[in-house]
């Protein structure tokens, strides 16, 4: 017979977060209108889920190859590109819906094939140099970015039309809100649950998480640990490039869109502890619903921005000062 | 002549600049346990990494069932049928019991049709199957790491110092565990405690300053107390 299983070492902080935003709520609650609430709360997971999209590829890769990944933004920001691209270069013979898919699978496709190259022919050699790592992705998002504006210009693209009822609004108790932004709020919760379910339910999840661990372990029980690199690499990348496209067509393509993303995210894998993709899954809600709140405050009560843009470091901050690893992290 | 499962030869290791291995030779014949003997430092461990291609040695050669491995990347070799029980176990400890088995599948379904033997030898394993391995008890790990490099069915097993840190008791049960496996595999086990080896070793090799020094049956080993007093340390 099997036991029960234990209580996680993890609980607590989960526990602490999900009554931080039970708090959020309640302030929300108490400070708004319930119009204006439920637009906060959509508005902030719909924040949640882009910092989220570039987040997760930061924390699989990070966790597995101990490579903090400065190029995600540039991979975001590229995805966006790549998928404004194969939708224009399809034409108007096809229906919209079509060109829309084509463009999001072809920024994941993409994607994951350039963070697979850069991964076995950039980052492989330098495994054991980890300051040359940060070097070479720092250069190779400014080479991307370079790149796109010498292409492109520096002006950025005209946001592409998404499908027809994606481009309608909603009511949400009573107020109005953009149905291509509740798109992008399912769009993220769904891949956060198969990227969940990926890392928790399948042998390569299994794989991961033991490497993240021990590659070395790994390695002994016949796994070819590097082609698992690759592949944790090329994931982490064409999440980042999916999460360009998904969010373009709502905040447009320009050369510097991943870089405010890639602060945010940075700022959301230290909360939820290097390397663990539970903790990047809640601290995304975490700050994209703390973020939210401090804007509506800020615009109402104050009359200035300030609070809305420090509100991430203040709960980083405050994270930190409790749990310096992070919500998730691993105790040293 | 028969050749023994795994023969090395001649084995230099360096990590860093340090010449750690300075001519390791040993024979293990196949379908018995033979162990590996030596003070601190005379590099036991090294050798056993060397041989799974941990650390890449610099000359000599390991040939197993015929095959010269020597150089070849780690999961090649365990892939040949190499288990792995490292010092200090290696579990993954945020994965499950269950899942910590699971990895070490080569082949689809290796859990499922070895879980009745794995059990059956560690009876605890079956009972905390959906515990993280990192809350299990040093014994407990013990018994996952053993049990973790049964799941593909290997024809040598190197065993890494098993009985560093467990309580007696736990030791004559770890002992009892290494003696009915050897019966259907090979068994390379590095060893400080020689009460351990002893009562498991049919062969043994004593290793001093990175070199081979003796090698041959340990019954041939324990007529010899002075040798065992001058490179172990130990009286009998």
């Amino acid at each position: 017979m099997t036991q029960g299983r234990p209580v996680s070492p993890h609980r607590r902080a989960a526990l602490a977060a999900g009554l931080f935003l039970v708090g959020v709520v309640v302030i929300d609650v108490l400070l708004f209108p319930p119009a204006q609430v439920g637009v906060i709360l959509l508005s902030g997971l719909y924040q949640a889920m882009l910092f989220f999209l570039v987040a997760s590829g930061l924390a699989i890769i990070f966790g597995l190859l101990d490579v903090l990944n400065l190029a995600q933004g540039a991979f975001f920001m590229l995805g966006a590109y790549v998928g404004f691209g194969v939708y224009r270069l399809l034409g108007e013979g096809l229906a919209l819906g079509l060109r829309f898919a084509a463009a999001l699978l072809a920024a994941l496709l993409i994607g994951g094939l350039l963070g697979a190259l850069v991964e076995r022919w950039l980052i492989r050699p330098l495994y054991v140099r980890p300051l040359f790592q940060i070097v070479l992705t720092l250069g190779l998002a400014m080479v991307i970015r370079e790149a796109v504006r010498t292409l492109y210009g520096p002006a950025g693209l005209i946001p592409i039309q998404p499908p027809a009822p994606l481009r309608t609004t909603l009511t949400v108790l009573g107020a109005q809100f953009e149905t291509y932004r509740v798109f992008i709020i399912g769009m993220g919760g769904g891949l956060m649950l198969a990227t969940w379910l990926l890392l928790r339910r399948t042998r390569l999840g299994i794989i991961i998480r033991a490497g993240v661990e021990d590659r070395e372990m790994v390695e002994a029980l016949g796994i070819p640990v590097g082609r698992v690199f690759t592949l944790a690499f090329a994931l982490g990348s064409g999440l980042a490039a999916l999460g360009g496209m998904i969010a373009a067509p709502y905040i447009g393509a320009y050369p510097e869109m991943g870089d405010v993303f890639l602060l945010n995210a940075i700022i959301v894998v230290v909360l939820g502890g290097m390397g663990s993709f539970e903790g990047t899954m809640l601290a995304s809600l975490l700050v994209g619903l703390t973020r939210a709140t401090a804007e509506q405050i800020s615009l109402e009560y104050l009359d200035t921005p300030l609070l809305a843009s420090v509100s991430i470091l203040l709960i980083m901050i405050l994270v930190l000062l409790v749990r310096p690893s992070g919500l998730f992290g691993s105790e040293p | 002549m028969t050749l023994p499962l795994l023969r090395v030869e001649g084995l230099h290791t360096y990590i860093g600049s340090q010449h750690i291995l300075q001519g390791v030779d040993l024979d293990v014949p196949e379908g018995t346990v033979t162990v590996l003997l030596g003070r601190n430092g005379a590099g036991k461990t090294t050798t056993l990494r060397s041989i799974l291609g941990l650390w890449k040695p610099a000359r000599g050669r390991v040939v197993f069932a015929g095959q010269d491995i020597t150089g070849w990347p780690t999961h090649a070799i365990a892939r040949l049928g190499v288990g792995y029980v490292p010092e200090h176990r290696a579990i993954f400890r945020n994965l499950t019991v269950e899942e910590n088995l699971r990895i070490a599948e080569r082949r689809k379904g290796d859990f499922q049709r070895r879980r009745d033997f794995l059990f059956d030898l560690f009876p605890d394993l079956a009972r905390l199957a959906r515990w993280p391995a990192g809350q299990l008890s040093g014994g407990q790990q013990q018994m996952l790491a053993i049990a973790r490099a049964l799941v593909p069915e290997n024809r040598l097993l190197l065993i890494d110092e098993p009985s560093e840190g467990l309580a007696p008791v736990l030791i004559e049960h770890l002992i009892e565990a290494i003696r009915a496996l050897s019966v259907s595999l090979t068994v390379l086990l590095v060893e400080q405690n020689f009460h351990v080896a002893r009562q498991l070793g049919v062969h043994y090799a004593i290793l001093e300053h990175g070199r081979t020094v003796l090698q041959g049956r340990m019954s041939d080993l324990l007529a010899r107390p002075d040798l065992i007093h001058r490179y172990l340390g130990v009286t009998i």
